[in-house]
């Protein structure tokens, strides 16, 4: 893994959304798992990490809405510095950055429209939310969101009663809901069967598209990240070894990636 | 890597033998019968006891209804003792279980408010009625003051426990949306806990309602003061009739609170 990697400088002429520099994440001071990454994200469209497990992907997604807490380097989300936010200024930073997880991570025993819902805490006064008296304009929006999901007949089923696919289109209508600046979205399809996946990701895809909010996704799927992103990021030993647009993620850089070739 | 499977050369034996097992329970049967012995308990000690047992049930039979009034008061001031304490001491143990949990609060306030809980729990309510008659005199707030402590005791306690449980993915999800920790815990943290709680209550007001029964006995309140101001009096009818009382009350407290149980599933 000597080989340096040629890559193209990140989509020009777009504005940065996200600017990362210098990241580290030490779990265990002195064995870095981000050693030192810099990652500009685009304003619009799907970026894709990609990379063998445990090489930091989920780390880094984890540090942006600050999950994880960075030992070293800045975030930079339309120019504010997420690195040093603490107490409301965090909460306030985190409502613009949805999130959608491998395992949905919904509230089991919530209906789907209060799971939908709940992005909006980062909006409404205490008393909304305990007493579920959300503003119309947000149940207009959660309704708008569940049909686009294609779950219009759902909003009243509890979560833990929906199937995977169904779980992961309530995860992404409640991180749209926020309205965010920006979506991280962490193996989302990890945990779905091949077909469903793809739908979800196809969903992901429009409904950030028809939003105009850019999308940062971990994935181990490579086809799929070639085939859905615009931009492709190859981490490995928690550096980005590869950035650029899909077509030039080759075969070398996959081998740089991931190590090896027996799998190709 | 072609692998055959040969049958085993020797006779093997699937589980070991519990030699430190077998062996604790000899001790247990040893130790059970010189235990009888020491204590006197031999079959003419039963057959006795027995006898005097028959001779007290026949004095038992048939109750004696005739205090009725007297047997109601008691009753309801007991019931009202129950419910009252099972709703001050859930309204205490809510927060005092949040705070208790290891997962959602530092470990600065978690310890001193475990501390607290256990100090609750480690006093029989007996105990603590005798306390709080002592310090605020005889009557019902005694009563309703020393289960308040055994409720906390009680629920809190597991209340904590169930929501050192929850799944910590649903408190991030809630978490990342920008939620304050009164958000977090409305939406990720009751939700997980919810029907657990309810049942701990359910548990709680039905064991209260038992124990309400009794703390009248050191004076603090309820149907036992009653029942043990007519064993002291040999009123053994009417003894039998605040039995089948509380009886039927504890069974009445079990029915509904199961249906509730139910329901809530």
């Amino acid at each position: 893994m000597s080989a340096t990697m040629t890559a193209t400088a990140p989509a020009a002429g777009l504005a940065s959304a996200l600017e990362i520099r210098g990241l580290v994440k030490e779990y265990v001071a002195g064995k870095p798992v981000l050693r030192g990454v810099d990652l500009a994200v685009p304003a619009e469209g799907i970026t894709a990490i990609i990379g063998p497990s445990g090489t930091g992907k989920s780390t880094l997604i984890r540090c942006i809405n600050r999950l994880v807490e960075p030992t070293r380097g800045s975030i930079k989300l339309h120019g504010e510095e997420l690195t040093g936010l603490s107490g409301r200024g965090l909460r306030l930073a985190r409502r613009r950055i949805g999130m959608v997880f491998q395992e949905y991570n919904l509230v089991e025993r919530l209906s789907v429209m209060e799971n939908v819902l709940s992005g909006r805490l980062g909006y409404v006064p205490l008393w909304r939310a305990w007493l579920r008296k959300y503003p119309q304009a947000d149940i207009d929006r959660a309704f708008m969101l569940l049909d686009a999901v294609g779950l219009p007949e759902h909003a009243t089923r509890r979560a833990d009663a929906l199937s995977g696919g169904q779980r992961q289109r309530v995860g992404i209508a409640r991180a749209l809901m926020q309205r965010p600046d920006i979506l991280l979205a962490d193996e989302p399809t990890s945990s779905l069967d091949p077909r469903t996946a793809v739908e979800v990701l196809e969903l992901l895809t429009r409904l950030t598209a028809a939003e105009g909010v850019p999308v940062i996704i971990n994935i181990h799927n490579v086809d799929l990240a070639k085939r859905y992103a615009r931009r492709i990021v190859g981490m490995s030993g928690g550096s980005v070894i590869f950035d650029g647009p899909p077509e030039e993620l080759e075969t070398h850089h996959l081998r740089a990636i991931y190590g090896g070739e027996d799998w190709m | 890597m072609s692998a055959t499977l040969t049958p085993p050369a020797g006779r093997r034996v699937a589980f070991a033998p519990n030699w430190p097992m077998r062996i604790a329970l000899l001790l247990l049967a040893a130790y059970t019968i010189w235990a009888c012995t020491r204590l006197g308990l031999t079959w003419d000690r039963v057959l006795h006891g027995l006898g005097e047992g028959g001779k007290l049930l026949a004095r038992m039979v048939p109750p004696n209804f005739e205090r009725w009034s007297l047997l109601l008061e008691g009753l309801l001031e007991s019931l009202q003792i129950a419910v009252l304490a099972s709703a001050i001491g859930i309204l205490l143990s809510l927060p005092l279980g949040l705070l208790a949990a290891r997962n959602l609060s530092p470990w600065f306030i978690a310890g001193p408010v475990r501390a607290v809980i256990a100090v609750c729990r480690s006093l029989h309510y007996v105990i603590v009625a005798i306390l709080f008659v002592k310090a605020i005199g005889f009557g019902a707030l005694a009563g309703t003051a020393a289960l308040v402590v055994a409720s906390i005791g009680f629920i809190a306690k597991l209340f904590a426990e169930a929501i050192e449980e929850i799944s910590m993915k649903q408190v991030e999800a809630i978490r990342a949306t920008g939620a304050s920790a009164m958000k977090v815990i409305a939406y990720a943290v009751l939700p997980q806990v919810a029907s657990r709680f309810i049942g701990f209550c359910l548990y709680q007001l039905d064991s209260n309602l038992r124990n309400s029964t009794l703390v009248g006995i050191v004076g603090a309140g309820g149907i036992g003061g009653t029942l043990f101001a007519a064993f002291k009096r040999f009123d053994y009818d009417f003894v039998a009739a605040i039995l089948l009382a509380i009886i039927a009350l504890i069974f009445l407290a079990e029915i509904i609170s199961g249906r509730v149980r139910a329901a809530l599933r």
